[in-house]
């Protein structure tokens, strides 16, 4: 399965990054080989093989709904590249 | 206007529980910035979220009495997309297995039923809340996650609706049902509750659908109002001209009163859906529709007409009644109260209860007048007559005090007895004979005049009734 150079660019711009010529060149490829070493196992029968998403087979795993201490907020806050007045602070992101 | 209007809507209403879906942080709203938030709805990695029960249990108790198919199997996606609203690049949603599909709420416009079909209700979390400062030439937006993570339950019908009623009704249908079942508090000016609208236009008579156009950023009933009138005049026109209708997203900019265009880069969704492998899935078996179906309360249209036939108000007064479940039960428990005049109860209610709370921007649980307080007052109204009870209403609200303590104390109840209003009578007579005079040839407003001048004697207790009585017998008495 070939990965264009295109689909790339779409992915990465779904990322919000920004590639190279050459790097899109080298990512096309490697996607490329990754998906078809994924593509060996469609030699398989699975026709007998109900669809799995899910690692382990618990199901209906809850829990009550209670309150627990959130984290501080200087703790938090110090996680982030930049912050002011108790809020996190971003690039705009509106015109 | 030549053209079919079709509209959908898409309903955002937080679920009322005390801790988010996926971790035990406050849903609190109005809380300092970011003081609600942990690792897990920060979406810090190898953090562990374990669904909340109660939302879950909130959601499925929403699909039910919006008369959805329950899906036996159900799990949760991830929608992924870049935006700092949500600082896990993608939102914990339902795309594969909602928990309710194929529903409907019944509407009744300008008394016409009308089925909106529900396509599917689903659970997923709420994200941050961005913030853009004002001050010019500010390069950076702020985010306070601690909405992010609260639950949501997001409600789409079908394209069902044909005029802005229609969807009016649908809206209201729609808020009185989440707040009966006590699933959300739908308070929109805090955004528990929020709409989308999809609208496209067509000729009349055509099967085809026009191209559509959605508008988020709506958080009132009123701006979905605005905003379709403005879009069925935006796409008649383009319609008229022979132009197409851009199949769009738009944003309404409530200032303005304009919708707009978002830009195409927002606007390139590829969200790459996939089972979110932190959450194992749900089965909802037989057992557990019973009992959560069990604790769904009458509902307001059932209400509605139960209140007509049970206690014979009119279907209007009925319908009044019960848009507020708290309004109800307040006419229910003054009816529990006193069986023989829910009539007279519910004009006391609708008429002044209401208007009170109106002025006073208060809710009926919180009203100084409980319903007990308003019973007494129904009940000794006849002793003091209408037009005193009204003033003793306001000595009530303005008090706190009961209708008898008020009567009892500034002396108010009603003069029926004949030989002394016939006393009082013989006074005012005897201190305006020109009015009685004039009454006796022919002037029959001297009569208003003597019970003004009777009732003021009497600071208004005079039994109107029995005094007209009185004196239009002594009158014409007198002027044989």
């Amino acid at each position: 399965m070939d990965i264009s150079v295109k689909e790339i660019e779409h992915i990465a711009n779904l990322s919000r990054i920004t590639l190279t010529v050459d790097e899109k060149k080298t990512f096309a490829k490697q996607l490329t080989n990754i998906l078809d070493y994924i593509e060996k196992l469609n030699e398989l029968d699975t026709d007998e093989v109900q669809p799995m998403a899910y690692a382990t087979s618990l199901k209906n795993v809850f829990r009550e709904d209670k309150l627990k201490s959130s984290f501080s907020r200087q703790e938090i806050l110090e996680l982030s590249p930049s912050s002011t007045n108790g809020f996190f602070k971003v690039p705009k992101v509106i015109e | 206007m030549k053209y079919e209007v079709v509209m959908g809507l898409e309903t955002h209403a937080e679920l009322d529980t005390e801790s988010k879906l996926f971790c035990g942080c406050s849903t609190k709203f109005g809380s300092e910035p970011n003081t609600q938030t942990c690792p897990v709805c920060l979406g810090l990695p190898g953090v562990l979220p374990v669904m909340n029960k109660k939302a879950f249990e909130h959601s499925l108790k929403a699909a039910l009495t919006l008369n959805c198919e329950i899906s036996k199997f159900t799990n949760f996606d991830r929608k992924s997309y870049y935006y700092p609203d949500l600082p896990k690049n993608y939102q914990t949603s339902q795309n594969y297995f909602n928990i309710g599909n194929n529903g409907y709420v019944d509407i009744v416009v300008k008394g016409k039923e009308k089925r909106i079909d529900i396509h599917n209700v689903h659970l997923e979390e709420e994200a941050g809340k961005l913030i853009h400062p004002e001050t010019s030439g500010a390069n950076y937006s702020l985010v306070d996650f601690n909405r992010a993570g609260v639950p949501l339950l997001e409600i789409v019908t079908q394209p069902d609706m044909r005029n802005v009623e229609e969807v009016e009704s649908y809206m209201q249908a729609l808020r009185n049902i989440l707040l009966y079942i006590g699933v959300s508090d739908c308070k929109m000016q805090e955004g528990s509750l929020r709409f989308e609208v999809s609208i496209s236009l067509r000729e009349k008579g055509s099967n085809v659908l026009g191209n559509r156009v959605e508008i988020k950023n709506l958080n009132s009933m009123k701006a979905v109002l605005k905003v379709l009138a403005y879009e069925m005049s935006r796409q008649s026109s383009l319609l008229d001209k022979g132009e197409n209708v851009l199949m769009e997203t738009r944003l309404w900019d409530d200032v303005d009163s304009v919708s707009r265009r978002m830009r195409s880069k927002e606007e390139a969704h590829d969200y790459r859906y996939f089972p979110e492998p932190d959450l194992v899935p749900i089965w909802i078996d037989q057992e557990w529709i019973n009992e959560i179906r069990a604790t769904i309360p009458e509902l307001p249209v059932d209400k509605h007409q139960r209140f007509v036939n049970e206690y014979s108000i009119s279907d209007y007064d009925a319908g009044i009644l019960t848009e507020d479940k708290h309004l109800a039960d307040y006419f229910e428990e003054c009816v529990g109260l006193s069986q023989d005049s829910p009539k007279e109860l519910s004009n006391w209610i609708i008429n002044d209860v209401l208007r009170e709370l109106n002025e006073r921007k208060t809710n009926v649980q919180d009203f100084i007048v409980s319903p007990k307080m308003l019973v007494e007052l129904v009940k000794i109204k006849p002793t003091i007559g209408s037009s005193i009870a009204k003033d003793v209403f306001g000595e009530m609200i303005n008090t706190g005090r009961t209708a008898p303590s008020i009567v009892k104390e500034k002396n108010l109840t009603q003069i029926d007895d004949v030989s002394e209003l016939n006393d009082i009578v013989t006074k005012v007579i005897e201190d305006n004979p020109k009015a009685a005079e004039d009454y006796g040839q022919g002037k029959k407003s001297a009569l208003t005049f003597l019970i003004g001048q009777t009732m003021k004697i009497t600071r208004g207790k005079a039994n109107p009734k029995i005094l007209t009585k009185i004196l239009m017998e002594r009158l014409s008495a007198g002027s044989k």
